[in-house]
């Protein structure tokens, strides 16, 4: 039996990662669970970065970029936190849901 | 020609000035009185006019620096003057907002968050690299997610401020998918080595058609093209009126500025003549322009049709702007000379036209306490200036003439029946009879109906000056409009592209 690990398994975790990802932003209500499912996607685009530096291409660009988002990812999930703690404390709720007195 | 590390600051000094003033301005909040809005105001204006004269300096520079990261060339150089003074008349606009006073502490926070977008939008106008596009494209998004809740004791803004950020981090989440694809496909993130990559042949169609859609997808959600702008009415309606309008002009010329980059030096087979007919097809007969006409054709329709059952101006003006981006869309289907250089005027036009209808919304709302398109009834009577000014700018958006929008309209429309685009402007034409009837209505509730009230009320000298300075362009460029014209047809020009 044939261990060996290569491009096409990393790959594959991505894609599901990334399914999972989109998977969880569109049918969680929770304001959090929302950002986990973008911080699955934007860890499924990371994982491809460094899988596809690691095999196949000689330069390190793609492990450069996946340090890059991984500093993006962490802003970006502070100031959703910081506006999620907002709306709680204003509206008393952390369903995306319930927050939906802008229609007409 | 390519430019060292070192040499390659020297062509970011705009930026760096920025940059600059983005601290000396938040620094404003501990010497300064912390709910004096003057003085980080003034210190960001001299930051936007330092920035101006060192880019003003930058004309006629056509240079790739940072080892191929960033370009400053003449078309990026014409998306730098539009943030350039759509941030100084926002900054402007700010002085005189009631609805920001609820967040009177924190004055240096906002007009410093204004210039870190603007930073970030210079660096999507030059971008030439995937990495350099996707960390721009994040720094305008997370100023605005911040700038849209920004009175955070207003639910409205609340609401605006976490549906922008849900959908902002989804789309630039599956924009980093494809870019990740991308690079995996090419082993480049340079967008001329990608260029290259693709002429070479041997990438698989399927999967570069998956990523450039989900490229798309972030791109398509900054400029709020149709399948990808459902936060737009509700974060322009719940943000701030002055963050509104700083969003619909210069996050939205920003995202057009790097999607028109993105398309012309990626896809584009240089060697082809005339370059037109030298975009890649995806599959026999299918090209990626079709993706953006089919884009377009969406984007106006659903923004004008939608727009007709508004009530709230604000939101009205959110789904204008939807349709405006459609129109845009339109010159980029082309992707001829004249058509790019038609929608770099029309964005002059945008700029104008569109601040300058914010502009007037946000007065009504200082003093009329009001954002209901019912409420405007007798306004001709009750402010007789304000709605001429409002008036000319509906009839600018709508492209009658004599307005500058017309003339915008006039040349998109005569690119594409250049390129036989023949059936892209009829629809295009449709769409503004239609758009017709909601900004009209507007303008009959506030001449032909009676009004409740009838007391006058006026504004103050600072303001009708201000006003005057947006409503004379709107008005004299439809007279006088080739030295515009000219500066469009001059910006085509991208680093590499002839």
């Amino acid at each position: 039996m044939n261990l060996h690990v290569g491009l096409t398994d990393f790959l594959v975790v991505s894609a599901i990662l990334f399914s999972l990802g989109i998977y969880g932003v569109v049918t969680r209500k929770n304001a959090i669970m929302v950002l986990m499912g973008i911080e699955l996607i934007l860890n499924s685009a990371n994982l491809n970065f460094v899988a596809f530096t690691r095999f196949g291409l000689m330069n390190l660009t793609g492990q450069v970029i996946a340090l890059f988002v991984i500093i993006l990812a962490a802003a970006e999930a502070a100031i959703l936190l910081a506006i999620v703690l907002n709306i709680h404390q204003q509206l008393d709720t952390v369903n995306v849901d319930e927050v939906d007195k802008l229609k007409n | 020609m390519a430019q060292t590390i070192y040499q390659s600051f020297s062509y970011i000094l705009p930026e760096t000035i920025l940059a600059i003033f983005f601290v000396l301005t938040l620094l404003t909040a501990i010497v300064g009185k912390r709910r004096s809005k003057y003085l980080p105001a003034y210190m960001a204006l001299l930051g936007f006019v330092i920035a101006g004269i060192f880019v003003f300096n930058q004309i006629g520079t056509d240079e790739l620096v940072f080892s191929g990261m960033y370009a400053v060339d003449p078309f990026s150089w014409f998306f730098k003057i539009i943030f350039l003074v759509a941030g100084i008349l926002i900054i402007l606009f700010s002085l005189q907002s009631r609805e920001l006073e609820a967040a009177s502490t924190k004055y240096a926070e906002y007009f410093s968050l204004i210039i870190s977008l603007t930073i970030g939008a210079f660096f999507m106008a030059g971008s030439t690299n995937l990495l350099m596009m996707y960390l721009s494209l994040e720094l305008v998004s997370i100023s605005s997610y911040i700038l849209s809740g920004f009175t955070k004791e207003s639910a409205r803004a609340d609401e605006a401020s976490l549906k922008y950020v849900i959908y902002g981090a989804f789309s630039s989440g599956l924009m980093l998918y494809g870019i990740s694809l991308l690079y995996g496909m090419t082993g480049e993130t340079n967008l001329y080595a990608f260029n290259q990559a693709i002429a070479m042949g041997g990438i698989q169609k399927i999967t570069l058609l998956i990523a450039i859609v989900l490229i798309l997808v972030g791109l398509g959600y900054k400029i709020s093209a149709v399948p990808f702008h459902f936060w737009t009415p509700d974060v322009y309606e719940g943000a701030p009126i002055t963050v509104t309008a700083f969003l619909s002009v210069t996050s939205k010329a920003a995202g057009f500025a790097m999607l028109i980059r993105f398309f012309k030096i990626g896809f584009i087979d240089v060697a082809a003549q005339p370059v037109v007919a030298g975009m890649w097809e995806i599959f026999r007969g299918f090209r990626w322009t079709d993706i953006i006409a089919a884009l377009s054709v969406l984007t106006m329709t659903v923004g004008n049709l939608v727009a007709l059952w508004q009530s709230n101006i604000k939101r009205l003006l959110a789904y204008s702007s939807i349709a405006h981006a459609g129109y845009i869309l339109m010159g980029f289907v082309t992707l001829s000379d004249q058509g790019i250089s038609a929608m770099l005027m029309y964005f002059v036009a945008y700029l104008l036209m569109n601040l300058g209808a914010f502009y007037v919304v946000m007065l009504v709302a200082n003093k009329y306490h009001t954002e209901n398109i019912d409420d405007y009834k007798g306004l001709g009577y009750r402010s007789p200036y304000v709605a001429f000014a409002l008036t000319v700018f509906l009839f600018s958006l709508t492209g009658i003439p004599p307005t500058f929008g017309f003339i915008g309209k006039f040349y998109l429309f005569a690119a594409l029946i250049h390129t036989n685009y023949i059936w892209l402007a009829i629809v295009g034409v449709l769409n503004s009879v239609v758009s017709l009837y909601y900004y009209l209505k507007v303008v009959k509730n506030m001449y032909l109906q009676q009004p409740v009230e009838t007391s006058r009320v006026s504004f103050d000298f600072g303001t009708n000056l201000l006003m005057t300075l947006l409503v004379v362009p709107n008005i004299l460029l439809m007279l006088y409009f080739s030295p515009v014209l000219a500066w469009a047809q001059n910006s085509v020009t991208m680093f590499g592209i002839r």
